[in-house]
C-alpha cells in the first residue's frame, strides 16, 4: 500500500522533470498521470488499488460522524426524560477482528455511539466488555455493530 | 456572505453549549459511575468539538485568518475523548464500584472473579 503511494509520487517527479517546470501544479498533474498509470497496472501489484483504501477510510470518517451526532441526541433525549427509563447493563461482545489497531479503533467507536462504552477487552483479544446504558435486546445491540463498525474496520484493513 | 457565515458560527455554538450543558444535567441527574460516563465522555467530546468549529468559523470567515490550531484541537480531542471515558470506566469497575441496583446484567462480574482468584 505504500509502496504504492511511494511509486506514485515517484511518477509524478519524474513528469516534473521531464516538461522541466517544478511548480505545485505539475506535481499535481503528474500525480493524477500516475494515478492512472498505477490504476491500468493495479493487476500486478500484490495489494489493492490505493485509492480503494482511501474510499474506505473516508467511508468510516462519515459513518463515525453520523453515529456520533446520533449517539448525542439519543443521550440528551435520555438525560432530559423527567422519569429516566434506564436500564443499564454490561454484556460480553465478541469480535473478529485481530490486530491491536483494529480493536482500538472499534472499542473507540463503539465509546462514541449510542448508549454504550467499552469497559474492558480480554485478555485473548476476543471479547469486549461493553457497558450499555439502555439494555434491551444483546442480540440486536450486537448486530447493529457488527454489521456497521466491524464491517466497515474489515473494509480498511483488507488487503 | 456573511450572513451566512454568522448563521454558521452561531449555529455550531449553540449546538456545542447546548451539548455541554446537557452533559452537566446529565452528571448530576443518572444514577451510577457508569452511566455518567456515557454523558461525560460523549456529550462533551461534540460539544467542545462543535464550539471549536465555531471559532474556527469565526476566525476564517469574519477574521480572514486561518487557524490550523483549532482543527488540530479538534481531532486531539476526538481521539482522546472515547480513551478517557473507558479508562474511567475499567478503573472504576476494577476497584469495585457497583452498579445501578436496577441493572438488568453483567457479564464482566464471573470474569474478573476468576481472574482475582487466580492472582491468589
Amino acid at each position: 500500500m505504500a509502496f504504492q503511494i511511494l511509486l506514485n509520487v515517484i511518477i509524478a517527479v519524474t513528469w516534473m522533470f521531464l516538461s522541466v517546470s517544478f511548480q505545485p501544479t505539475t506535481f499535481i498533474i503528474g500525480y493524477l498521470l500516475g494515478l492512472f498509470m498505477l490504476f491500468l497496472l493495479r493487476k500486478s501489484f500484490s495489494t489493492r488499488f490505493y485509492l480503494g483504501l482511501v474510499w474506505a477510510v473516508i467511508k468510516l470518517l462519515i459513518l463515525f460522524l453520523k453515529e456520533l451526532t446520533l449517539s448525542n441526541i439519543s443521550v440528551l433525549l435520555l438525560i432530559v426524560k423527567p422519569k429516566m427509563p434506564i436500564r443499564p447493563a454490561i454484556f460480553a461482545m465478541p469480535t473478529v477482528l485481530e490486530k491491536d489497531w483494529e480493536i482500538t479503533l472499534l472499542s473507540s467507536l463503539i465509546t462514541l455511539t449510542p448508549g454504550t462504552i467499552v469497559l474492558d477487552i480480554s485478555d485473548d483479544n476476543k471479547t469486549l466488555y461493553i457497558h450499555s446504558i439502555d439494555f434491551d435486546n444483546v442480540d440486536e445491540a450486537i448486530n447493529s455493530i457488527r454489521d456497521t463498525f466491524e464491517k466497515a474496520i474489515l473494509e480498511v484493513s483488507r488487503s | 456572505m456573511t450572513v451566512i457565515a454568522n448563521i454558521l458560527i452561531v449555529a455550531t455554538i449553540s449546538f456545542g453549549t447546548i451539548f455541554v450543558l446537557v452533559t452537566a444535567i446529565g452528571l448530576i441527574r443518572l444514577p451510577d459511575a457508569y452511566s455518567r460516563a456515557h454523558a461525560a465522555s460523549k456529550s462533551a467530546t461534540l460539544g467542545v468539538m462543535s464550539i471549536l468549529l465555531g471559532v474556527f468559523f469565526h476566525f476564517w470567515l469574519n477574521e480572514g485568518y486561518f487557524n490550523s490550531r483549532i482543527l488540530l484541537g479538534i481531532v486531539f480531542l476526538f481521539v482522546t475523548g472515547p480513551v478517557g471515558g473507558h479508562m474511567m470506566g475499567r478503573a472504576a469497575y476494577l476497584s469495585g464500584v457497583k452498579m445501578w441496583d436496577k441493572s438488568v446484567r453483567d457479564d464482566l462480574a464471573e470474569v474478573v472473579k476468576k481472574k482475582r482468584e487466580q492472582k491468589k
